[in-house]
């Protein structure tokens, strides 16, 4: 089985040096930096931290390069998606693409490019070390199942599950996948929009703002409601509980922020803002937050 | 009732605002200035107090530390920050018995503050002026737009008190409004102010075109729209009718661009006190409106998540050096 991995970031490179321990599987991955797909070719994938091993994956920048996979995992940031999915589509020309991406949207532009679409949801974290190197920051499992109106067959997804549990990682293949997408979805929009707009740590956000905090996780479980999703963990509690786990955690657009970096705003309380405006249930803190994030992200386009 | 002339004066607090002030007034009545720092009332004993820019002034002024060092006043200009009015109403406390007293600050909520320490007629004031100072004798009068006054509502001050400070700061060449009942304006300031000023604090944006821009769903004038909205229906509540749409305010200071495009970026008071880390004024801003919304019953959503934000924002200057 070829898989290709789009966007061979920390995510991406987790799925694929697990998987590439397999002997049955062959792991390509695309990612546009040449240093790093250079010493992918070179060294190997390299995983350091809660795992710790060298897997072998060929990397290509050039989408040509790479030949048919019958699955993709993409795992750019959602910024990206559809740029990836423009240079890649042709490999997948009869695959299933299945997204680990955060947020909401991804699914629906992957759509458009390729026949079969899977949506997942992970929870291991990492960082890129160096070129060809991403420490694994976190374990967690991985939720994943056909997608609405270009799902992939019951049998592709338990197959690309059934890899990546025998790769060392933990992935729940289901019919509807989106109660686990709308729980970290939820959860990230409300920490990660108060980090951003705070520029504090989880814990001391939650200390600060909380009232805010779990009235943006409220709006999101309202629009999961009216869209007839089960969520599969109360995003408040896992609020609460990442306080504790997480108390100095800067969330990703926090770490954004500081880097005067594009956030993933669009898919996080943008995608909630979006759906709830589309299916009627008002959202006026994730209103709130996108454009504000948007507006910050513009400040660092202004002179002095 | 016949008023007595003003013929003396002291400002309190002698940054831009306090410095135009002080300055014009030297030039029709005795300026007299309180200040913190020694060296700068020695500064001002020394050399007077220049203005340069909109109008070109000189003025002599006594200055002190202590305001028994400045004899008896007809009228008190508190031009302090919001959140340093009751330490310069505390330091007022017994002097200057047969002055009016009007503040100048940011927002709503000063007022009471000043008659914890005195029983002076209170004059309620919102001014639009702004100043660069550029050392403690010199301050560039930048924009010469009016300051807006009226008698406190919950206090005695008359409206010809009012009328005669207007007389007076209108001859010493700054600009001056009197109003019978000034809070249909402030509460115009108010909720301009709110949304602007904790909207840039919170996302580093100064006031540019971007925050009157409602197009697609994630431009930001949908945002400070909602909270002007907010701020209106709690003006409302209170049997308010505003003096201008801060809506149509908003609009009309963005469009003010030297180029037309998004290079007009004044950065408003709050996002100033955020880069330099200072405590901001949101107490007096966003945080009225809060306060008044819940006396109202007039649930205000949005203006108490801004609120937050901002106070998050203050907090983290501390917070994130461990």
């Amino acid at each position: 089985m070829k898989v290709c991995i789009i966007g061979c970031g920390a995510i991406g490179s987790l799925f694929g040096a697990h998987l590439a321990k397999l002997p049955d599987v062959e792991v390509w991955a695309y990612d546009p930096n040449r240093e790093h797909v250079d010493a992918i070719n070179r060294n190997g994938l390299r995983l350091t931290g809660l795992a710790d091993f060298v897997a072998p994956v060929k990397a290509s920048s050039d989408a040509r390069e790479i030949p048919a996979c019958e699955f993709g995992i993409i795992a750019a940031k959602t910024l990206h998606t559809r740029a990836a999915m423009e240079a890649t589509a042709d490999i997948f020309r009869d695959g299933a693409v299945c997204s680990v991406q955060n947020g909401v949207g991804n699914e629906e532009i992957i759509a458009e490019y390729v026949p079969r679409v899977i949506m997942g949801t992970t929870f291991p974290a990492g960082h890129v070390t160096a070129p060809g190197v991403v420490n694994q920051d976190t374990g967690g499992k991985t939720w994943i199942g056909p997608f609405l109106p270009k799902p992939a067959s019951m049998q592709e997804v338990n197959r690309l599950a059934d890899a990546i549990n025998r790769g060392g990682m933990i992935c729940l293949p289901m019919e509807d996948s989106r109660g686990a997408l709308w729980t970290k979805l939820i959860f990230n929009s409300a920490s990660n929009a108060m980090g951003a707009l705070t520029r504090l740590p989880h814990g001391i956000a939650c200390e600060q703002v909380w009232p805010v905090m779990s009235a943006l996780a409220e709006e999101g479980i309202a629009v999961s409601k009216a869209l007839g999703v089960t969520l599969d963990g109360d995003p408040v509690a896992l609020l609460e509980y990442g306080k504790q786990v997480a108390y100095k955690h800067k969330p990703s657009m926090l770490q954004d922020v500081l880097a005067q970096r594009a956030t993933e705003v669009d898919a996080l309380n943008g995608g909630i803002a979006k759906i709830g405006k589309e299916i009627g249930v008002p959202t006026p803190l994730n209103d709130a937050m996108t454009v504000m994030i948007k507006g910050l992200e513009f400040s660092w386009t202004l002179k002095d | 009732m016949t008023i007595k002339p003003i013929k003396r004066t002291c400002v309190a607090g002698a940054g831009a605002i306090g410095s135009l002030f002080a300055c014009h007034l030297g030039g029709v009545a005795e300026s007299t200035v309180l200040v913190r720092r020694q060296g700068h009332a020695d500064q001002l004993n020394q050399h007077g107090l220049r203005s340069s820019g909109k109008t070109e002034r000189h003025s002599r002024i006594v200055a002190s530390t202590d305001p028994a060092d400045l004899g008896d006043v007809d009228l008190v200009i508190i031009a302090t920050k919001a959140s340093d009015v009751e330490d310069t109403a505390r330091r007022l406390a017994g002097h200057f018995r047969d002055a009016v007293v009007m503040t100048v600050q940011n927002g709503l909520g000063c007022e009471e503050v000043v008659a914890k320490y005195g029983d002076w007629p209170i004059v309620s004031a919102v001014t639009f002026m702004s100043g660069n100072r550029h050392s403690d004798i010199h301050v560039e009068y930048e924009l010469d737009t009016a300051t807006w006054m009226g008698p406190w509502a919950k206090g005695t001050a008359t409206f010809e008190q009012v009328r005669l400070i207007e007389q007076l700061i209108e001859q010493s060449g700054l600009k001056a409004r009197a109003f019978p009942d000034l809070l249909p304006a402030q509460w115009s300031k108010l909720i301009f102010n709110a949304a602007v000023n904790s909207i840039s604090a919170v996302t580093d944006l100064p006031h540019v075109k971007a925050f009157a821009r409602r197009e697609v769903l994630t431009d930001l004038g949908h945002l400070v729209f909602a909270m002007m909205d907010e701020g209106k229906r709690v003006a409302e509540a209170q049997g308010i009718v505003l003096f201008e749409d801060p809506w149509e305010m908003n609009v009309e200071a963005t469009s003010h661009g030297q180029t037309g495009n998004d290079d007009y970026a004044h950065a408003p008071s709050m996002l100033e006190d955020v880069r330099a880390k200072r405590p901001t004024e949101v107490d007096w801003i966003a945080g009225a409106i809060v306060r008044a919304a819940m006396a109202a019953g007039v649930p205000a959503p949005i203006s108490e998540t801004m609120y937050r934000l901002v106070k998050a924002r203050e907090a983290s200057w501390k917070l994130n050096q461990h």
